[in-house]
């Protein structure tokens, strides 16, 4: 019987960049930073520690669903996937590079630092860059879209509705 | 009173009080005035039942005894429940729910606040993020009541009920007993007098600006933290639980 060899965390890393976010499939559970660390044992079993993004955010059953299924297909001899709630996530974590895949995607990446900063009452006078022209004649829609982590944006120079990745 | 069992029953009181607001709120699913609030309110019911999750998932490790987050959410009676009475209030029209939904994500928020600088890990990871959402919430539901404090004379009318009819459940969401107490005196949670001092500031700011004056306190119900409710609650469980109830430990 031919016993599979041991993964190693690099790899599972590896892995773990195959799995895009459901909802916006150009973008990786890594670099969302969802994945927070891998422990592989003597036994391979792997440990996977993520951090959820919005509280109710559907996505992350999803997410655990596709981590376990890959890793059981590609030679873990069990997976365990840990929560961790601290610290919290932050779109402050996304790198310039995923933040141009949104855009290319034709979702506005996150403009601010998290929301933290943002002061409580003041009716939205930002203004964001459209993704689709690069204009920043742009309105907000409503604070709440399609996912928990998205809000609607009218572009008053393409006339287009676009979704803005809110600050978190 | 033991800390452990303190802390079970000061996340049965938040966890409770979202996941009622939560299904409150989801009832305006298909039935908001615009597509756009629709998505608004069903958007923060969602953000609601996952802060709700994250905390009966903390009280179920407690608990033990098989105890799970749906067995907490799911399988208890009206008074096994502790959600702030207000949750439970119906939606009414738009202004109701936005009055409403200004009064309690105030008080999430000062909660939250001070909930970062608890000397539990579970509450603090929970209030940073938690606090991210019900900012969105408040900014939401306070440039409402702005906006039809300050719109037509209906509006006006409306919104200014709303706050009449609301007013008298917010003395309940400040009430304190022997689990605050332990809770405070352990640096856990902190003493409900100064989130109610920060929060009327907040209130007082946002019906100022929407031109709505604050009524006087009359009729006012209490009771949540030992479980006595208003009329509404028994209703909302019989919707709630009905598939548990009619088909015991049914999964998706």
């Amino acid at each position: 019987m031919v016993k599979s060899t041991r993964l190693s965390e690099g790899s599972v890393m590896e892995l773990l960049e195959l799995i895009p976010d459901p909802d916006i499939p150009v973008v990786s559970i890594v670099e969302l930073g969802i994945v927070r660390g891998v422990a592989v044992d003597e036994n391979n079993k792997v440990t996977v520690t993520i951090t959820p993004t919005y509280s109710g955010c559907p996505a992350m059953t999803v997410f655990k669903e596709d981590i376990r299924e890959l890793l059981l297909k590609n030679g873990a001899e069990d997976v365990e996937i840990k929560i961790a709630h601290s610290p919290t996530w932050s779109t402050d974590w996304l790198s310039e590079s995923t933040r141009e895949k949104l855009r290319a995607y034709g979702i506005a990446p996150p403009e601010s630092n998290s929301s933290d900063s943002v002061p409580l009452f003041s009716s939205s006078k930002q203004k964001i860059k459209c993704p689709h022209c690069g204009n920043t004649n742009s309105r907000l829609t409503s604070q709440f879209g399609s996912t928990p982590c998205k809000s609607l944006w009218y572009c008053d120079s393409c006339l287009q509705p676009f979704e803005y990745f809110k600050c978190y | 009173m033991k800390t452990q069992e303190a802390i079970y029953q000061y996340c049965l009181r938040i966890a409770d009080s979202n996941l009622i607001l939560a299904q409150r709120l989801a009832e305006w699913c298909s039935r908001g005035p615009i597509l756009e609030e629709d998505l608004a309110m069903t958007n923060i019911s969602l953000d609601l039942f996952g802060q709700a999750e994250t905390l009966y998932e903390y009280a179920a490790t407690i608990k033990g005894d098989n105890a799970t987050a749906d067995s907490l959410a799911f399988l208890r009676v009206e008074r096994e429940y502790f959600n702030r009475l207000i949750t439970e209030q119906p939606n009414g029209d738009f202004a109701v729910t936005m009055v409403r939904e200004v009064l309690f994500s105030a008080y999430q928020n000062h909660l939250y606040q001070a909930l970062c600088k608890s000397n539990d890990e579970m509450f603090r990871g929970f209030a940073e993020k938690a606090l991210k959402e019900v900012k969105y919430h408040l900014r939401h539901s306070s440039e409402w009541v702005i906006r039809l404090g300050g719109g037509t004379e209906e509006s006006k009318v409306r919104s200014q009920a709303a706050l009449n009819e609301l007013w008298r459940f917010t003395v309940d969401m400040f009430e304190m007993d022997e689990v605050d107490e332990e809770l405070i005196s352990m640096g856990i949670a902190p003493d409900m007098k100064e989130i109610n001092k920060s929060w009327m500031k907040t209130v007082t700011e946002v019906f100022t600006e929407a031109e709505l004056h604050i009524p006087d306190l009359n009729n006012v119900i209490k009771g949540s933290n030992k479980g006595i409710h208003t009329e509404h609650l028994g209703h909302i469980l019989s919707e709630m639980q009905y598939l548990q109830r009619a088909f015991p430990g049914a999964t998706w």
